[in-house]
Parts: structure tokens; C-alpha cells; sequence
């Protein structure tokens, strides 16, 4: 069980702030690193890879430093975002050369078995300038699990991968999580965190702007407004009670039912059932309508 | 020095166009030697002007350029160095090995080609074809190392190379002779002309100065570049 500790860390290039004061414990199991497009996650990936110095602050893995410390790859393997590759050799051979920098007793074997938990078995002998852009991130998957290393980083892992090699990909990394591996992965995609981080950090401008479960961090902000759809026996009563009764902000007619903004998630969770037996009127459906990682972004970056 | 490391940069730089830009020069000294001895132009100063002003001069700092700066730093370019930084492997040793390769082009690329080309001209005559040939394999070490620690800190490692090489040693050096003496090839021709009698070849560096020089230059470029790629900034895609 490896756990990846940052404390208080910080990166500027010049004037420009990249990463402030961040600190986050990362241990078994998937993390999600999310945030929009800019955020920082890159340069904070850059330094759990030991790629970039922090400016302020540390970042260790298991108690030992991760800048200038090349010791530390023997039990990190990381996934870089860019998908250059040696082009000019086969899948086989790149993996064989990496087990071979890894100095593992059998590299062949080694490669083998990466290879095959890529499920890239049919394309080792082709050269990787051939590769589709899922094959090539498959492949560097492959050559950062070759050494088996208890800490995984992945680097906007799902880039350019059609459905069907993402949710191959997915399963590899809950099969990894599974082995007790600590996994992390950055993407600024909200459905692939959603489905796959059992824990999420989330950045926002260099801030490290929240951290836990997803839909925990989703109920901490009771002061946000929540839209929710509710289907039922008789709408226009329904939304008549529900308004008279205070716990939503708004409530509009639509084709699908009703939608509700609500003041207070647990208030209004808590409610709505009262409200609505009292009312005379059958609930069918009530579904929380932005419960995506796109409203809480939206949201944290306005505040 | 790591197998794996030499065997993928071989690779990578036999297998580029840039493996014909290493075999063409080379191929032109050749040809220019069969020319001038066919034409019975291979007196002993046409051919020590040859070996020096297109072997010494102009082959080996074009093709130690090449070499140099190919065996490192395209992989800093677009990333792939990321997979051999990954590896727990001491930055001296990738140094070291990128250094070796690049070496061992510029033995193949230019220092054998200046010694058949010395070979057809002169034969053995005043020791000058076994002068040049040192001479060239001496200062393919200390370009080589330079021009690998100027990849490693430079994205400019080309240009800069280029203007070094062309502008400082051959242009400033024919109108200042201070820029002379502070020039790899004028070290490496005062090694040339220590070992051949042949009148022509001169120069204005002393024989003990030079030599210091030469190793000092190898071993500041080659410790520069290990210590440089220790803290390789990676450009961040953000």
C-alpha cells in the first residue's frame, strides 16, 4: 500500500501561479484529478512524476522525496499526456526496452504480461508509428505497468480513446485499483471520473478546490441551488405546493415534468415526499438534473 | 553506459532521413579525394588544404552537429525522453551513453571517411593522413559533448551549434585571432600539426594548451548536460 503525499505545494512559473498550496493525501484506489482545461492538473501530475520541482511545499511518495530521487520509479509508473511513443519500434520492443531500463530479471516475460493486461497482444509485432491513438495510449499503459508498481499515474489517460477502449481502459484500472494499487488519474471529462474515481480532487485555478466522494463534495455545497426533474400524477398541483411550501427556489412546467431549483438539497430530498402525499399527488420520478461534474465546476469556478 | 538506451538511440538515428544528411557529407569528402587524385591535383598541399578545410572544418563539426544534438534532442522535444527519465537510472549513465553514440557516428561518419580521403590523397606521405585522423577523432569527442550538453539546455541547440561552428570558428576566426585560439578546431589542428611534418598545416594554439583545453571542454559539456537533465523542465501542457 503506497500513499502519495503532497503538503502546502506550490509551482509559479515567474509571476504566473500554476499550483497554490496544495496538499492531498493519495492512497489505495482510484483518484480522480479533475478540473477544467488550464487548472493546474498537468503541472501537479508533472510534480507527483518528479518532472518539475515544487516551488514551495513537498511532495513524497511513502515518506521519501520524489524530485531528483530516479530510485522512486521503481514503484511509480507514470503515463505522460503526450502520445509520442518511439514510433520506430515495434509494440514488443518497446515494452522489452522498458522492462530492460527497468532492469527486471525477465524483461520478455515482463513485457508479455503488460502487454497482455493492455490486452495489445495482436499488434505487438507492428510498429507503434502504426498505432491508432487508443492503441498508442494503450501501449504506454503497458509501459508503465511493466515494472508492476504499487503507484500508477495517468496523465489525461482516455484522450483520443473510442467508447469501446475507454471502458476497456476503465476496467483495467478498477482491476488495478482492485490489487490494492494507488491509481491516479487526471481528465477535465466529468463522466470517466464520475464512473471510475471512487475519490476525487478537484482543482480549480491552481486551488485545490475540493476532495472526497463526488456526490459528497456535491452535497457539501448546500449553499448551491440544485435543479432536480420530477415526474407526477399531477404536476401543476404538485409545483403549486411545492412553491407554497418554500424549500425551492423556482419551479417551471416543462414536457419531461416538473423542474425544481431547491434552496437546500437535504431540506428539499426530505421534503418533496411530504409535500407532495399531502398535496394528494404521486411521485413517478425525481432525478437529480445537474448532478454532473460540469454543474459543481461551473459552481466552484464562479465562487 | 546502458544497452538498451545506446540500442534505441541508434536506432532512432540510423533509421530518420537525418541518416542520409550523416552519409552525404561524408560521401562528398570521398568524392572530392577520387576527383582530385584522378586529376592528378593530390600534391601534399592540396591535399592537406583538403582534409583540413572540408575534413577537420567543415565535416566534423556539421556531422558531430548532427549527431550531437540528434541523439538527444529530438526525444526532449517531443517527450519520449519522458520514458527513459521514468526509469530508476542515474542521469550520468543516460549522458554518458547518449555521448557514446553520438561518438561512435562521428567515428563512422567522419573520421573514417577523413582517413580513406587521406588514405587516396597523400597515401602515408609526412604522416598526414594518420595526423588527421586523430586529429578529427579528438575533436569528435569534444564537439560531440558539447553539442549533446547544448541539446540538453537548449531548444536551439541547432542554431546555436551552427552559428558556433560557422560564425565563430570559420568567419571570426580568420579576422580575429583571439576567436581563433578559442575554438575546438583550431585545438584539434594543433594536434594535427604536432604528428605531421607536412608544412601546411598550422596552428596558432600551443600543443599543451590545446590538449588541457580539449579535455576541459569534454568533461565541463559532458558534467553540464548529467546535471542539466537531473532537473529537465518538462513543458507543461497546461
Amino acid at each position: 500500500m503506497s500513499e502519495l503525499i503532497l503538503e502546502n505545494v506550490s509551482r509559479w512559473y515567474g509571476n504566473v501561479v500554476a499550483v497554490n498550496g496544495v496538499s492531498m493525501r493519495i492512497g489505495p484506489g482510484v483518484t480522480g484529478l479533475l478540473g477544467p482545461n488550464g487548472a493546474g492538473k498537468s503541472t501537479l501530475i508533472h510534480m507527483m512524476g518528479g518532472f518539475l520541482a515544487p516551488s514551495s511545499g513537498s511532495v513524497t511518495l511513502d515518506g521519501t522525496p520524489i524530485w531528483r530521487n530516479p530510485g522512486v520509479y521503481r514503484r511509480l509508473g507514470l503515463v505522460p499526456e503526450r502520445e509520442t511513443a518511439y514510433d520506430f519500434l515495434t509494440g514488443e520492443q518497446f515494452i522489452v526496452a522498458m522492462a530492460k531500463l527497468h532492469k527486471l530479471p525477465d524483461p520478455v516475460a515482463a513485457a508479455r504480461r503488460a502487454i497482455g493486461l493492455v490486452e495489445m497482444e495482436y499488434a505487438a509485432g507492428r510498429p507503434i508509428g502504426t498505432y491508432s491513438k487508443g492503441m498508442k495510449q494503450r501501449i504506454k499503459m503497458a509501459s508503465a505497468l511493466v515494472h508492476d508498481p504499487p503507484v500508477l499515474l495517468l496523465d489525461e489517460p482516455f484522450n483520443g480513446m473510442d467508447p469501446r477502449q475507454r471502458l476497456q481502459l476503465m476496467d483495467l484500472i478498477t482491476r488495478m485499483a482492485g490489487e490494492g494499487r494507488t491509481i491516479l488519474f487526471s481528465s477535465h471529462i466529468l463522466e470517466e471520473v464520475e464512473r471510475l474515481a471512487s475519490h476525487i480532487e478537484v482543482i480549480v485555478a491552481g486551488r485545490h478546490a475540493a476532495s472526497g466522494d463526488f456526490r459528497k463534495i456535491r452535497r457539501l455545497m448546500t449553499d448551491r441551488p440544485h435543479i432536480f426533474l420530477v415526474r407526477s400524477s399531477d404536476d401543476r398541483r404538485l409545483a403549486a405546493a411545492v412553491i407554497a411550501d418554500g424549500s425551492a427556489r423556482s419551479v417551471q412546467l416543462t414536457d419531461k415534468g416538473l423542474r425544481i431549483e431547491a434552496v437546500d438539497f437535504q431540506r428539499f430530498t426530505w421534503l418533496l415526499p411530504q409535500v407532495s402525499r399531502d398535496a394528494g399527488v404521486r411521485l413517478w420520478e425525481v432525478s437529480p438534473a445537474d448532478e454532473s461534474l460540469e454543474s459543481v465546476f461551473s459552481y466552484l469556478v464562479a465562487r | 553506459m546502458n544497452g538498451t538506451i545506446a540500442m534505441i538511440t541508434f536506432r532512432a538515428m540510423l533509421g530518420r532521413k537525418r541518416a542520409l544528411l550523416l552519409l552525404g557529407l561524408p560521401l562528398l569528402l570521398l568524392v572530392l579525394a577520387v576527383g582530385l587524385r584522378a586529376t592528378g591535383n593530390d600534391d601534399l598541399d592540396v591535399s592537406a588544404q583538403t582534409l583540413q578545410r572540408f575534413g577537420l572544418a567543415t565535416l566534423l563539426p556539421l556531422l558531430a552537429l548532427i549527431a550531437g544534438t540528434g541523439v538527444i534532442g529530438p526525444e526532449i522535444d517531443d517527450g519520449q525522453i519522458m520514458y527513459v527519465l521514468t526509469k530508476p537510472i542515474r542521469r550520468e549513465v543516460i549522458v554518458l551513453t547518449k555521448l557514446v553514440v553520438a561518438i561512435v557516428l562521428v567515428t563512422v561518419f567522419a573520421v573514417v571517411p577523413t582517413l580513406l580521403a587521406g588514405l587516396v590523397l597523400a597515401g602515408t606521405t609526412a604522416g598526414l593522413t594518420p595526423a588527421f585522423t586523430v586529429g578529427v577523432l579528438v575533436g569528435g569527442f569534444a564537439y560531440s559533448a558539447v553539442f549533446v550538453a547544448l541539446a540538453v539546455a537548449s531548444r536551439n541547440a541547432v542554431t546555436i551549434g551552427l552559428l558556433y561552428a560557422l560564425v565563430w570558428e570559420s568567419l571570426l576566426g580568420s579576422f580575429a585571432p583571439g576567436a581563433k585560439s578559442a575554438s575546438i578546431q583550431q585545438w584539434c589542428l594543433s594536434i594535427t600539426d604536432a604528428l605531421t611534418d607536412a608544412s601546411p598545416v598550422r596552428s596558432s594554439v600551443d600543443l599543451p594548451v590545446a590538449v588541457t583545453l580539449l579535455i576541459a571542454v569534454t568533461a565541463v559539456a559532458t558534467f553540464l548536460a548529467a546535471f542539466r537533465l537531473r532537473s529537465l523542465p518538462v513543458a507543461s501542457a497546461d
